[in-house]
């Protein structure tokens, strides 16, 4: 590269937009969190482990996690048609397989454990923050996890690769196009649990991408950790 | 990461009221699931942590309890995960020629068996004893797969009359319950109420009065938020001469 690359909004190519994190924010719920990457806002609520129907999707070896994400119709500038589309089951389904991993679903046979995601705010990077929320929300449910999960899109301005992308960035179609790779990482290991390629990636890049994001995924952690740490410092609900 | 005892952002107590009787030194830590408590040999993992090599890790989010040797993580926050011999708080769903349907806030539902009843009931007068609707306070007596059995044979259990519920986060009941009953015996001191408190967070109270009622549900829900405060039962003291 000859030019300095620079960024939209000005940051880093390896930082990330302000980040948001809190916990306990459904009283009603078992467990809760609500996660900002800038202007992205999710919000995430665990359920259980309760009660499955219907029956024949019990199973008598190990609990049921149930992820729903969907964006609310005021989330986007176009009017999204509330309800479920095909984009929304499926970044639930791969989300139930970004956190099931770390999850020790063992524990409670026949039984689900509901997690529902809701998109406040979108602005690129939607499932990334729904899943980092809704890790939070399962540790804040007092559900038994092995690690935290902890999620950041990266992508490509032409050559140079960058995270935790907005949606202007994700819209730039010069030189190679538009790239947006979601990626889900366990916080204290080197498993990743999402890869969602959009675009074009040379597979020579991937390695590098991934120690970028692994980076930059501890910052989140840390942002997880304080987040879930305060809620019981404040001795709030 | 490995001295998670110095950590700085960790809140570190020592609580002698919690404690066994013994001068065991506890302290306590906030954990999240995945984080390094202590690390040796010597420490052994309890409820809510794992051993990995030489670590004991946390694997729910709570506090992080050490007395001595053993490592457990109290829950704050989550769900009511049954176990045997807990006293629940339920509400008759159904009625079955063989006993009644209870839900109590679990994953599978209660049953209470008809010879589980501390007299002898006619079968065809079952809704007699506990109509559809009714509160109940049982013991768990089995956990199978297929459900709970619950049983009403022991003292202090039975239908719920008169009064009011009202729920707590489940895991914050054995606070409320005190040290041996401490805490439990000292609101139905200061207030003149009958308390019943399920382990699945439901509470029943009935008192002389409303006012003594509300102060009551104050005093418990106060509780329920005092998550860092150690000597509780003397703190309780001094806030019932204030309210």
């Amino acid at each position: 590269m000859t030019k300095e690359f620079k960024r939209l909004d000005g940051r880093a190519n390896n930082e990330l937009r302000p980040v948001m994190a809190k916990v306990g924010v459904i009283p009603n719920a078992d467990g809760s969190a609500i996660f900002a990457f800038g202007d992205t806002v999710a919000i995430a609520a665990v359920y259980g482990p309760r009660q499955l129907h219907p029956q024949h999707m019990q199973n008598p070896q190990k609990a049921y996690l149930r992820c729903n994400y969907d964006l609310l119709s005021f989330s986007v500038s176009d009017r999204k048609k509330p309800g479920p589309n095909r984009r929304a089951q499926e970044i639930s389904k791969v989300t139930e397989w970004a956190l099931s991993p770390v999850i020790d679903l063992d524990g409670f046979p026949s039984t689900v454990i509901d997690v529902q995601i809701y998109i406040l705010q979108a602005d690129a990077g939607t499932r990334t923050a729904g899943i980092n929320a809704a890790s939070m929300a399962l540790a804040h449910a007092g559900i038994p996890m092995r690690d935290l999960v902890c999620s950041v899109a990266a992508g490509k301005q032409d050559k140079t690769i960058v995270v935790d992308l907005s949606k202007e960035e994700e819209d730039f179609e010069e030189g190679e196009g538009a790239t947006d790779f979601a990626l889900a990482k366990v916080a204290n290991s080197d498993e990743f649990t999402l890869l969602q390629l959009d675009g074009k990636i040379s597979p020579e890049t991937v390695p590098e991408v991934l120690s970028v994001v692994t980076e930059v995924c501890k910052e989140i952690y840390k942002i997880q950790k304080k987040a879930l740490k305060e809620a019981i410092k404040n001795g709030s609900n | 990461m490995k001295k998670t005892k110095q950590d700085t952002d960790n809140q570190e107590l020592s609580d002698s009221s919690s404690s066994d009787s013994e001068s065991l030194e506890v302290k306590r830590i906030v954990v999240i699931p995945g984080e390094v408590i202590v690390s040796g040999e010597d420490y052994l993992p309890s409820e809510g942590t794992k051993r990995i090599g030489q670590n004991v890790v946390a694997s729910r989010y709570g506090l992080a309890e050490i007395a001595g040797r053993v490592i457990r993580v109290i829950p704050l926050f989550g769900a009511f995960i049954p176990r045997r011999g807990n006293v629940v708080i339920g509400r008759v769903t159904d009625i079955t020629f063989a006993g009644w349907l209870i839900d109590i806030d679990t994953a599978t539902s209660g049953f209470l068996p008809l010879d589980e009843c501390p007299r002898f009931i006619n079968k065809d007068e079952m809704d007699q004893f506990l109509a559809i609707g009714d509160v109940v306070a049982a013991k768990i007596w089995n956990i199978k797969t297929k459900g709970i059995d619950l049983s009403l044979r022991s003292r202090g259990l039975g239908k719920l009359e008169g009064g009011y519920m009202f729920r707590v986060i489940p895991a914050r009941v054995p606070r409320i319950i005190g040290k041996e009953g401490s805490m439990i015996t000292l609101i139905k001191e200061k207030t003149g109420c009958d308390v019943t408190i399920g382990q699945n967070g439901w509470i029943w109270i009935r008192g002389e009065s409303i006012d003594e009622e509300i102060r009551a549900r104050k005093a418990i829900e106060h509780i329920a938020e005092q998550v860092f405060v150690s000597g509780l039962t003397d703190h309780m003291e001094e806030w019932f001469t204030k309210n």
